[in-house]
């Protein structure tokens, strides 16, 4: 098979895509995040956090979807940590937000193993199964690769939308995108710089844990130690390869999950002359690649990283 | 109302008791998961000094973990005061190791006065060219080296692996991804008989020091310094910020290798993709609890390795997971960086005065 | 000490009803007393001025005005919208001042410039979980108001790309579309030519026309002269003086205002000597106006100073860079000492005799985690008095700083403490201690003197002069044109990154500066 052929394949984009899926969820929290000035590093953490929390919920017997309210509230709790130590104190942004990725792992990993102390193979939960979407699910080659995938991916798909029109077309977006850029141009018009930064990273972190969730309620069915697996970084990466909008966060995710995508397939296919860390090292690397390309002409949101305190100018 | 005025001058005592009560808040909130883990509190914490200073092995072992945390905790420190985030202690660990197996498994032999520091400079560059490669790409393109030193940890763990299966793997370990045994004459000699702390652990000494008398006492030091606190000015000053930068990213990367070197030459004896538990990050908690001092980086590594060897123990005293040592050096960062805070700003309750119309 | 106080006189505006009082504000910084009790009235329709040294306390208080600091003592009452008695305002709240009809123009621009002019103006208007904006409404009422002021601005491109006047007008009608009925504005004047300041003037008193009153700050008296009814004088942190304009003597408000006599000083005419910096033809490429410099020729020669007036963001920060080593030409030819330079470096500049003064002495002046005695040995560590073989020579470095402490007057716990205890003052003193200790023979003052007091004003002019008089050459880049009139052997002129050709002092007034400010060539302002 020629490298060609495997791009042809409605079964390549449709790996894709459930690759990008909870790429998708952690960038758009990420770009939450940075657009209201706060960088939030725990986002690995929060990843792990999430797929444990929404795994266990469900393997404890609820029900999916409220297995991912529930890991969407924990990602929110770690975040509303990071904001109280970022926001209101002003504390480095990179340590807090490495100390909240340790916390959240650690944590998880604890719960995880004093709620199963000795198992050898993860225990299963029945994960969201593809829904096929009537009729356009028929159409070929895009049909069973866009709309056969499961509910959570449709979500996150809706979310883009849900999170672009937010922050252009509604005043709480505008004050958004101005508190990152010039906190004392939100103050002045009698908003909360405070407020708005914390609500901004408390809900930006909720969706990366949903795309932790991601892993263990849809692409698989149980939750493994390490299997986050550095996403989060690379969701960090592809936020500023995505120049902090929605849209090209969804370009972004949807490029890095035909790369990986395509990575395995070319593994089956060359991998007899290659040893196969070969191609699992190739996203890492295409994330850094993505990152040095944007890097010198990315447009930061001008008050990232920069602490703002109440009267204090 | 809270209110937060920042402090003129730090109180000296408080800069060195902040880490120390970080670190008695952190095993204090770790109480709360060992309590759900159902475990007895008190008991807990008495089996994790006994697992760490109870007797002389157990010492020996804690002693043994603090070698490599010593050598990655000076790899963040150097880098943060010089605010370049060396994120990637571990994958620097890794190439440290890597390096030292190359070289030091027999390829070529020699007397131990020239194969051990052999394995020392080769785990020491290996370490610092990782390094570079994220400095290089900050300082050209402007790529946020947080993000490219995390991934390069993960590229690094798989390049190992690749190795251990392939050009490194011991030809006599039936298919299992090990690499050959360190020989004799580049192996770091033990301290004591019959016990595992070995010579690294003075190197990581003399490295604490050498460190301390670099930042503090030479050109480079000031120069790093300057660079960390305001690159504008001490660029403005003439100060060369990027030769500073490349400089403390070779010194960072090489100080994490060398941890690398020990976990091999010192402690294992060969090289397998779990030599480290999380060294590389626990690193960067060390380097904070020290509050970026390489001397304080002595005791704070020791005072983390400590925890992961007693809560071993506890672990094994009382069926609590082991994981209770990564939370409680994941709370030991959060409550050092709260810490931090107190030591620069004075916190006055303030009655809410409402003004009267 | 002339402790006249103009208040005993009862002023009161006639007729109009008073809009705000600010009853016994106190405020404290650590040790600092930025505000002492003060006392003020503001009335319906009038413009006061609210006058006095950097450093009086004017800012300050109208940041407690606008809640952005809480006042320790003493209270706002503002009129009710509706009328009726004033009624106190919410402590530390922007949002209830700008509620109860407050507005300000602060001296840094509040402005998202990732934002539109319109989105600013509406930015915190809505009720902020709305899931719509509705902007035909607020849009029409914007361009009403626009109509009405003459404060023309694009309201539709990002605010970045707008000039530094149409940013200030932005900031207006901000608060103009939040029917301001004070309005406060914070040194507008700063950022502008003297013809900007001249429309703004006009703008400002047909909004006071229309009812609004203003609070004008400053610290130029002409220009408070010029526009305001009444001056409020504040003074190490209190009131020391208020007059109607009309009655205003210059002398007297001078005086009130610095609370001694404004020493002069004075150039003695010089012969200058040798070429010490040339450049021909230098063009400097960077990101915006700011950065960029087209095509400059100036020379320097020894025991000259030449002055570089604009208005800032004119290319200044190009033409400095270029003096400090930062850049390289991007073409035409730098001399520096007869040499030709291609690769400058701070360094090389530095050890070459050329005193650099930084135009943000907290930004890129000192190191504010570092001791004084590091600040005043950095340029010169890599030199042999400082450091053996790589390793610091503490004494040595001690040394030189309590020297320097003593010499030009630092004051400071000592050579050990942080840079950043030091007051703006002193640490330009620490800056001066730096490089003129040397012996240079060519000095960069790039705004030497922008935020200090008057003390210390004085004291950086003498050094400069006194460096002059030494021999040395002198640019002088600054946005005070007595300070430059004064200062100057010859002055140019910096508009859009091009640089005038220098000309003599005596031949140069502030109206034909400032139309060259504007940007008109000399010819037609001359």
């Amino acid at each position: 098979m020629e490298i060609l052929d495997i791009l042809l394949t409605a079964n390549f984009w449709e790996a894709a895509i459930r690759i990008a899926s909870p790429l998708i969820f952690g960038v758009l929290g990420a770009l939450i995040c940075e657009r209201a000035g706060v960088l939030n590093l725990g986002i690995e953490g929060i990843f792990t956090a999430g797929a444990m929390a929404g795994w266990m919920a469900v393997w404890l017997g609820v029900d999916l979807w409220t297995g991912v309210l529930v890991a969407a509230l924990t990602g929110a709790a770690f975040g509303f940590l990071h904001a109280m130590l970022t926001v209101p104190l002003g504390l480095s942004q990179h340590v807090s937000g490495i100390g909240v990725t340790l916390l959240a792992s650690s944590l998880s990993y604890f719960i995880y193993r004093t709620a199963l102390p000795n198992v050898s193979t993860p225990p299963r939960i029945e994960p969201f199964r593809p829904f096929e979407i009537p009729f356009l699910s028929d159409l070929p080659f895009i049909g069973s690769a866009l709309f056969s995938q499961t509910a959570f991916t449709y979500l996150a798909f809706i979310l883009v939308a849900v999170v672009a029109y937010v922050l252009y077309k509604t005043p709480l977006g505008l004050a958004l995108r101005a508190v990152g850029d010039n906190p004392d141009s939100v103050d002045a018009q009698g908003l909360s710089v405070y407020g708005l930064r914390i609500g901004a990273v408390v809900a930006g972190s909720a969706l990366m844990a949903m795309g932790g969730a991601f892993l263990t309620m849809s692409a698989f069915d149980a939750f493994f130690f390490g299997m986050v697996n550095g996403r989060g970084w690379i969701c960090i990466a592809l936020t500023v390869f995505a120049s902090w909008r929605p849209g090209k966060a969804l370009a972004g995710a949807l490029l890095f999950g035909a790369f990986d995508a395509f990575q395995v397939r070319l593994q089956t296919q060359v991998g007899a002359f290659l040893p196969s860390q070969v191609f699992l090292m190739l996203p890492y690397f295409f994330a850094i690649v993505a990152l040095v390309l944007v890097a010198r002409k990315a447009d930061y949101p001008r008050a990232l990283l920069v602490p703002w305190f109440k009267g204090a100018r | 109302m809270i209110r937060f005025e920042p402090r003129q001058d730090t109180p000296a005592i408080l800069s060195i008791l902040a880490p120390v009560f970080a670190a008695v808040a952190a095993l204090a909130l770790a109480a709360i998961p060992l309590a759900f883990a159902g475990a007895p509190i008190l008991e807990s914490y008495r089996l994790m000094v006994q697992g760490a200073f109870g007797s002389l092995f157990v010492f020996s072992e804690t002693l043994t973990r603090t070698t490599p945390l010593i050598l990655t905790g000076l790899a963040a420190a150097v880098a943060f005061r010089a605010r370049l985030w060396n994120i990637g202690g571990e994958g620097q660990l890794y190439a440290g190791a890597l390096a030292a197996v190359a070289v030091g498994t027999g390829i070529i032999d020699g007397p131990p006065v020239v194969m051990i520091p052999l394995v020392l400079v080769a785990g020491a560059l290996a370490g610092a060219l990782l390094m570079l490669g994220p400095t290089l790409l900050k300082l050209k393109f402007g790529a946020d080296e947080v993000v490219t030193t995390l991934l390069l940890n993960f590229v690094m763990l798989l390049f190992v692996q690749m190795m251990l299966e392939g050009a490194l793997q011991d030809p006599m370990s039936l298919g299992w991804p090990q690499s050959a045994p360190i020989i004799d004459s580049a192996a770091l000699p033990p301290l004591l008989p019959r016990l595992r702390v070995h010579s690294g652990l003075i190197l990581g000494l003399i490295a604490a020091v050498a460190v301390a008398i670099l930042i503090r006492r030479t050109v480079w030091g000031f120069e790093i310094r300057a660079v960390g606190e305001n690159a504008a000015a001490a660029r403005f000053a003439g100060i060369p910020v990027t030769a500073t930068m490349v400089r403390v990213a070779l010194i960072s990367g090489g100080l994490a290798g060398l941890a690398g070197v020990g976990e091999v030459a010192g402690l294992k004896g060969y090289l397998t993709s779990d030599l480290s538990p999380g060294f590389g990050y626990a690193g960067i908690v060390v380097a904070m609890l020290a509050r970026l001092s390489p001397l304080g980086v002595v005791a704070a590594a020791l005072f983390i390795a400590a925890i992961f060897v007693g809560a071993d123990s506890m672990s094994r005293g009382t069926g609590v997971a082991s994981y209770i040592a990564d939370l409680v050096v994941a709370l030991s960062l959060l409550c050092v960086l709260v810490g931090g805070f107190v030591t620069r700003y004075r916190i006055r309750l303030v009655g809410a005065r409402k003004a009267e119309a | 000490m002339s402790e006249i106080n103009l208040s005993d006189a009862k002023i009161t505006n006639a007729g109009q009803p008073v809009v705000l009082r600010l009853a016994g504000i106190t405020k404290r910084f650590g040790p600092l007393l930025a505000n002492d009790h003060i006392d003020l009235d503001l009335h319906r329709g009038e413009i006061l001025a609210l006058l006095g040294e950097n450093g009086a306390g004017k800012t300050t208080l109208m940041n407690i005005l606008f809640g952005h600091y809480v006042a320790d003592e003493g209270q706002v009452l503002v009129a009710p919208k509706q009328g009726g008695d004033l009624g106190s305002l919410e402590r530390g709240s922007p949002g209830a001042a700008l509620a109860a009809g407050i507005g300000m123009v602060h001296q840094h621009f509040t402005l998202a410039e990732n934002l539109s002019g319109m989105e600013n103006i509406l930015l915190g208007t809505e009720p902020i979980f709305r899931l719509v904006r509705r902007t035909g409404p607020a849009r029409r009422k914007v361009e009403a108001l626009i109509a009405d002021s003459g404060l023309a601005v694009d309201l539709d491109i990002q605010v970045s790309r707008l000039m530094v006047g149409e940013k200030q007008r932005v900031e207006i009608l901000k608060a103009l579309y939040r029917d301001a009925r004070v309005l406060v504005m914070d040194e507008p004047t700063a950022v502008l030519t003297p013809q900007e300041s001249e429309g703004l003037f006009k703008t400002v008193r047909a909004l006071a026309a229309r009812g609004l009153a203003v609070v004008f700050i400053s610290h130029k008296l002409g220009e408070v002269l010029a526009v305001s009814d009444r001056i409020a004088v504040l003074r190490g942190g209190r009131k020391v003086g208020e007059i109607f304009t009309r009655d205003a003597d210059r002398r007297v408000i001078a005086e009130m205002m610095v609370g001694r006599d404004l020493p002069a000083s004075r150039r003695t005419p010089r012969d200058p000597g040798a070429v010490l910096l040339d450049l021909d033809s230098v063009a400097v490429t960077g990101q915006g106006t700011r950065n960029s410099l087209a095509a400059a020729t100036l020379s320097i020669r020894e025991g000259e100073i030449v002055g570089i007036a604009g208005v800032s963001g004119n290319g200044q920060a190009a033409l400095a860079a270029l003096v400090a080593g930062l850049v390289a030409p991007a073409s035409g030819t730098l001399r520096l000492f007869g040499e030709a330079i291609t690769r400058p470096s701070p360094n090389a500049f530095a050890r070459a005799g050329i005193a650099r003064i930084p135009e943000d002495r907290h930004h890129d002046g000192v190191v504010g985690a570092m001791t004084v005695a590091e600040n005043i040995a950095i340029e010169e560590l890599r030199g042999p008095d400082f450091q053996r073989h790589g390793f610091l020579r503490f004494a040595a470095i001690r040394a030189r700083a309590e020297v320097a402490i003593r010499d030009y007057d630092v004051r400071c716990q000592g050579p050990d403490a942080p840079a950043r205890l030091l007051s703006g003052g002193n640490i330009q003193k620490l800056i001066l201690a730096r490089v003129l200790d040397r012996k240079p023979r060519l000095v960069l003052a790039n705004q030497p003197t922008r935020g200090l007091d008057v003390g210390a004003q004085t004291e950086v002019h003498r050094r400069l002069l006194a460096a002059r008089d030494g021999g040395a050459g002198i640019v002088l880049i600054s946005e005070d044109l007595d300070e430059l009139l004064t200062l100057s052997d010859r002055v140019a002129v910096m508009a859009g990154g091009r640089l005038s050709e220098a000309r003599p002092t005596e031949t140069l007034n502030r109206g034909t500066l400032g139309m060259m400010m504007a940007g008109h060539d000399e010819e037609r302002a001359a």
